[in-house]
């Protein structure tokens, strides 16, 4: 989003913590070496750090803050608008659809993604003949570049042209617009995003059922437990802890996901796949005369969202270790 | 074993260092060519959106000897189109622009909005042979930035095959609805009727504009009866199935790839295409788009402006003026526009293209007639109007509201 394209001109910030270890505390004596390889080792991080992370955001909230035109872009001084912006943002009729999209696309993503890869998982869990190969082909979608996979989806998707639309034809069904019907827009961009990431789900989860022990399935199975009840009652609870970092991560990477959306549809048509990601880009950069200042107030928007989630899991985490 | 594995770690340390030291000289010399102005003050930077030709190109070759005829040294970097305005914008908040910017026409207003641009009472630059309505696009508040370096513009490309077909005259082809009563043969026959584009961007604006200007139509009151009945024309096509659904997602390349398959009898594009049409491997021609009553629709110009941006140094500009001038000169704007298959800005240089290629003839009309997206005064309210002009075509061709509902709703969104 439009953070990542600031380029930091002034740096303040990393020239302070980089003269950090230069200046001893005085109430102390003399660091002993080992402090300063401490200090020494800590410096590349922490500039790191706040070079590319803490400038640009606070760069990202400086710009949603201010009522940049292209102009005052130039010039620098782009009054303070407050929260003028983020109003703007709010007020736009761009906004409702666009938070109704975010959460579905998202939500709907994290369910198929989470339940098709687990089921593959469990299923390759099983080590049968050829399992290794048909995972390592599994993963194909991960490896491809976004690029490559979305243009790939939107011609299989195309309206005429489109072997999608050809297969109907073949079974007797009429053609669907797939990416062209305000309707259907957003599914598609749906199931093209669920292909993407059911393989990051597979090998996590896949990783997280190979620690649990099969003394466990054996002793379930002397019970009398079928292959049911030792899936709902060994294996998804001793997965919770995977399953929670996994949605998590699915999570932060389907709310902020463009690429996707952006070339199969460009979050159209009438704005029925625009998402909050895809619209920060829409009025930053999508247009000949840019809006930074909206565009960056959106982008902040979803970083709060993934910030709040983040934060519910981390309490989620604590309450599960004190229990 | 233990000597073994610590002369690996050495090894390692030492490569790492290395690496360090490698990226730390790749990064210092990276930032230094970043710096357009650099320290020689007898360089001067061109920054262009052709990034098809590189270095042993005629263009590339035309920028140098355009500098040693200046007697100063030439450094060229070229952008991709969409990159180039907020690449140009950055730079000037870091007083880093370049000595001339050869910039798309829409993006004129834009730049010189932001004072990154000089205007022509400032640098000198003699745009009096020029014609007026290409340069209109690049005057805003009764100033000139800049001179177009060519221009090109949209027409119907037809294949002849396809209409012999399906029995249609090229002729009887005067306005909308005998155009649409060839297409309504053309699908009759069996073939496809139109192609063009319509996506959610400034080219599904730029393909519109045409049809919406030749129905009277203007870009200030996007709710009038004559941009609903251009619409409404498009969504009749659609409906009747004469142009595919997959319009809304096309771009002009996409679309086009559709006509060279050779099943379409027209597709609209631009002069750019050309190159392209003679490898397609059918019979083509080119007619100028009609407009609702019949005539020819003004459509709107592309093509380039050679600016001059705004420096601290400024005497730097005679040598810039210079430069510009040399590549536009009527000698070199013949050999640049047969490059970049463009039509020339001045009558002087178009006459010279069609007694070289006949086949010039309807472009070089379409862009007499043609008119800039920003000309009216428009300036930087256009990127507004046009955003909002591409989503009620985007809605009303997919379905989610009708023309009318669809244009209004643009109008008070774009609040001119």
């Amino acid at each position: 989003m439009s953070h990542t394209t600031q380029v930091p001109h002034r740096r303040p910030v990393p020239r302070k913590s980089g003269a950090a270890p230069t200046a001893p505390p005085p109430q102390r004596r003399r660091p002993s070496s080992q402090q300063w390889a401490a200090w020494a080792f800590l410096a590349p991080v922490t500039l790191y750090l706040a070079l590319f992370y803490a400038y640009p955001l606070y760069r990202n909230i400086d710009l949603s803050l201010r009522n940049y035109t292209v102009r005052s872009f130039v010039q620098g001084d782009a009054p303070f608008t407050g929260l003028e912006n983020y109003r703007i943002v709010f007020d736009d009729p761009t906004f409702a659809p666009a938070l109704l999209h975010t959460v579905v696309f998202t939500a709907v993503c994290l369910v198929f993604q989470y339940a098709i890869g687990l089921a593959l998982a469990v299923f390759f869990n099983q080590h049968f003949r050829l399992s290794a190969t048909l995972r390592a082909l599994f993963l194909v979608p991960w490896l491809l570049p976004l690029i490559v996979s979305a243009s790939t989806w939107s011609w299989m998707l195309n309206s005429d042209s489109g072997i999608v639309n050809a297969a109907l034809h073949a079974v007797g069904i009429g053609p669907v617009n797939w990416l062209t019907s305000p309707s259907w827009s957003l599914t598609s961009v749906i199931i093209a995003n669920i292909w993407i990431g059911v393989p990051f789900n597979l090998v996590v989860l896949y990783s997280g059922l190979q620690s649990i022990p099969t003394s466990l399935y054996e002793a379930a199975a002397l019970d009398g437990a079928s292959a049911w009840q030792r899936f709902w009652r060994v294996t998804f609870p001793l997965l919770r802890p995977v399953s929670a970092i996994t949605l998590l991560l699915g999570l932060v990477y389907t709310l902020k996901v463009f690429d996707i959306i952006w070339i199969m549809t460009k979050g159209g048509p009438a704005e029925s796949s625009t998402t909050f990601a895809t619209w920060s880009y829409q009025l930053g950069f999508g247009n000949l005369l840019p809006a930074f200042g909206p565009g960056a107030a959106v982008g902040n928007l979803l970083v709060v969202a993934a910030l709040v989630f983040g934060l519910v899991y981390v309490r989620v985490q604590r309450k599960q270790a004190l229990s | 074993m233990n000597s073994s594995s610590r002369q690996r770690r050495l090894t390692a340390a030492a490569l790492t260092a290395l690496a360090v030291a490698i990226s730390a000289t790749a990064c210092s010399s990276g930032s230094g060519s970043a710096d357009a102005k650099g320290a020689d003050s007898g360089t001067y930077t061109i920054w262009d959106p052709y990034p098809q030709f590189d270095k042993s190109s005629a263009w590339a070759k035309l920028l140098d000897k355009c500098g040693t005829e200046a007697g100063v040294k030439i450094k060229r970097t070229a952008f991709d189109t969409s990159d180039l305005s907020n690449k140009a914008l950055l730079a000037a908040q870091q007083d880093n622009s370049a000595d001339l910017l050869i910039v798309d026409n829409p993006v004129v207003s834009t730049l010189a909005e932001a004072g990154v641009l000089t205007t022509t009472d400032d640098n000198k630059l003699d745009t009096s042979k020029v014609d007026p309505n290409l340069l209109a696009a690049g005057q805003s508040g009764g100033k000139t930035y800049g001179t177009p370096i060519g221009a090109n513009t949209l027409a119907l490309y037809y294949n002849k095959d396809v209409l012999k077909e399906a029995k249609v005259d090229i002729a009887s082809i005067k306005d909308w609805p005998t155009l649409t009563a060839a297409l309504d043969k053309v699908k009759e026959a069996g073939k496809k009727g139109i192609t063009f584009s319509a996506i959610g961007t400034e080219e599904g604006s730029f393909q519109f504009l045409p049809w919406f200007w030749g129905s009277g139509a203007q870009l200030t009151e996007l709710d009038s009866a004559e941009a609903a009945s251009a619409l409404s024309l498009w969504k009749d096509w659609l409906d009747k199935g004469y142009a595919p659904n997959s319009v809304i997602n096309n771009t002009q390349t996409t679309s086009w790839q559709e006509f060279a398959s050779g099943d379409y009898a027209f597709a609209e594009n631009g002069t750019w295409q050309l190159a392209g049409a003679e490898k397609a491997g059918f019979d083509y021609g080119v007619l100028p788009i009609p407009g609702a009553d019949g005539g020819s629709a003004a459509a709107p110009t592309g093509g380039e402006f050679v600016t001059l941006p705004v420096q601290s140094d400024t005497g730097r500009y005679a040598t810039s003026q210079k430069l510009a001038t040399c590549l536009t000169n009527t000698e070199n704007l013949y050999e640049t526009d047969t490059t970049l298959s463009y039509v020339a800005p001045t009558s002087e240089v178009q006459d010279k293209q069609v007694a070289a290629n006949p086949e010039l003839k309807p472009w070089v009309d379409a862009v007499k007639a043609a008119k800039g997206r920003t000309s009216d005064d428009l300036g930087t309210k256009y990127p507004k109007i046009s955003e909002q002009l591409w989503k009620a075509v985007q809605s009303a061709l997919s379905g989610s509201k009708s023309p009318k509902d669809a244009l209004s709703a643009a109008q008070s969104a774009a609040g001119n």
